[in-house]
């Protein structure tokens, strides 16, 4: 029995399988910049908050890191209605992806803040800046500097996860590619265009990022 | 209705755990031995050997877990093998987790001084003895550390088999969320169970990182 792939249906499909990518990038986009400023105030707070503060940030740390993250989605779309919560998929996916790569970027975040000299904190609190001055205008920068390679490896790798928000409806690439093939009947053809899709869209992602992060950084950035 | 108490939910999912572990542990076995092929590709002399697995190991890592499943799923067929949900899941991870260790041992390879080749040459081995007896053992317990934290990778990734028809631990989940509408305690529940099994891997591969520091 013999089968040939058909892209015959591709033609009509671009439309949704575009309209699908752009959610994708919206998604990824909102996260970033949530999950990044959510990770700012994590570490900095994991580093100078009160005790109880820091005990909390590193449990939800713990908890983030080492749970699927379909199973954080589930809980978030299915479970927190039980409580009174009730978010849109889209909410909803834009929450569990934040919630996940702040777990992860907190850490890394840490990790830039720990390498940034405390010389630097010392000569600017001499020049007479307040200590949140330091912070955001001294340290931060400098943090980001050295991080940003370990950041961008976090974002593209939330893009790919964010495959799985398809699971609660929320219109995104995969499932444009879920209705697609539940159309055509044609599954394996539609979900190989889509994940070169996707493939596409994580090496355009790294090289944008890597030429931004030089620009808006300086050099010396990889 | 038949009813669920606690734990009639608990040793279901339980039950149901056995599966996530059992291909966590089928694909790490897998991937290892798959991932050691891709290795020697990837470290060999040949430029276009290099190259394949370079692609190779891009294609999976800039990709969805979740498409690599789906095309195991719906592609295996149309080469006339039957395939089942553990067929699809197992060969999908096993290749997933390939891509990943090759690219961990690699950097293990990579740390290695010049000098540990050329010893091992001015031994008089051959290649082969010196990626078994000189290179290896060492790119392998320099990477100690990133290998198990891949494993908690893994094992949070079968999650996504749930997907594709495989009934492990969250795919069971769906079904007693459906039965008893308490999603709060059914998803809570199977987070548990994951963190019960991925934290003390995750305390394991800092302890050995901590270690590897100190040295």
């Amino acid at each position: 029995m013999g089968y040939g792939l058909d892209f015959g249906w591709l033609a009509d499909a671009t439309g949704a399988i575009a309209r699908g990518a752009v959610t994708t990038i919206l998604l990824i986009v909102v996260t970033t910049l949530a999950g990044t400023f959510l990770s700012i105030l994590g570490a900095a707070g994991r580093r100078n908050g009160p005790m109880l503060l820091k005990r909390a940030i590193g449990v939800y740390v713990e908890v983030m890191r080492n749970t699927p993250f379909l199973v954080q989605l589930f809980f978030i779309f299915f479970g927190l209605p039980s409580i009174g919560i009730r978010l849109d998929p889209i909410l909803a996916a834009m929450l569990a992806m934040t919630l996940n790569m702040a777990a992860y970027t907190i850490e890394i975040v840490g990790a830039g803040l720990d390498a940034v000299p405390r010389g630097q904190t010392e000569a600017a609190l001499a020049l007479g800046l307040r200590p949140r001055q330091v912070f955001i205008k001294i340290v931060l920068p400098q943090a980001l500097k050295v991080i940003y390679p370990a950041l961008t490896s976090q974002i593209i790798i939330m893009m790919l996860e964010s495959a799985v928000v398809s699971q609660i409806a929320v219109r995104e690439l995969t499932y444009e590619a879920d209705m697609l093939q539940a159309r055509t009947f044609r599954a394996f053809e539609t979900y190989l265009v889509v994940t070169i899709v996707y493939l596409v869209l994580s090496m355009g992602l790294r090289r944008l990022l890597v030429s931004g992060g030089r620009r808006v950084l300086g050099a010396g950035v990889s | 209705m038949i009813e669920f108490t606690f734990w009639d939910i608990l040793r279901n999912l339980l039950l149901a755990a056995r599966w996530t572990v059992l291909l966590s542990l089928a694909a790490f076995v897998g991937g290892g031995v798959v991932g050691l092929v891709v290795l020697f590709f990837r470290i060999a002399k040949n430029k276009w050997s290099r190259r394949i697995a370079s692609g190779y190991i891009a294609l999976f890592q800039g990709t969805p877990l979740l498409m690599q499943l789906f095309l195991m799923f719906f592609g295996l067929p149309m080469l006339g093998l039957r395939i089942e949900p553990w067929t699809a899941a197992a060969l999908g991870l096993t290749l997933f987790a390939s891509a990943y260790l090759a690219e961990i041992w690699r950097s293990g390879v990579d740390a290695l001084p010049r000098g540990q080749w050329d010893a091992g040459a001015s031994l008089g081995l051959h290649y082969l003895q010196e990626l078994r007896l000189i290179i290896l053992p060492q790119a392998f317990s320099i990477t100690r550390a990133p290998t198990v934290g891949f494993l908690v990778q893994l094992i949070k990734s079968t999650a996504l088999t749930s997907i594709i028809g495989f009934e492990e631990l969250v795919r069971t989940s769906n079904a007693i969320n459906n039965a008893t509408f308490e999603p709060f305690k059914v998803y809570g529940l199977v987070a548990l169970i994951f963190f019960v099994m991925c934290f003390p891997l995750t305390q394991y591969a800092r302890s050995l990182e901590r270690r590897a520091a100190a040295n």
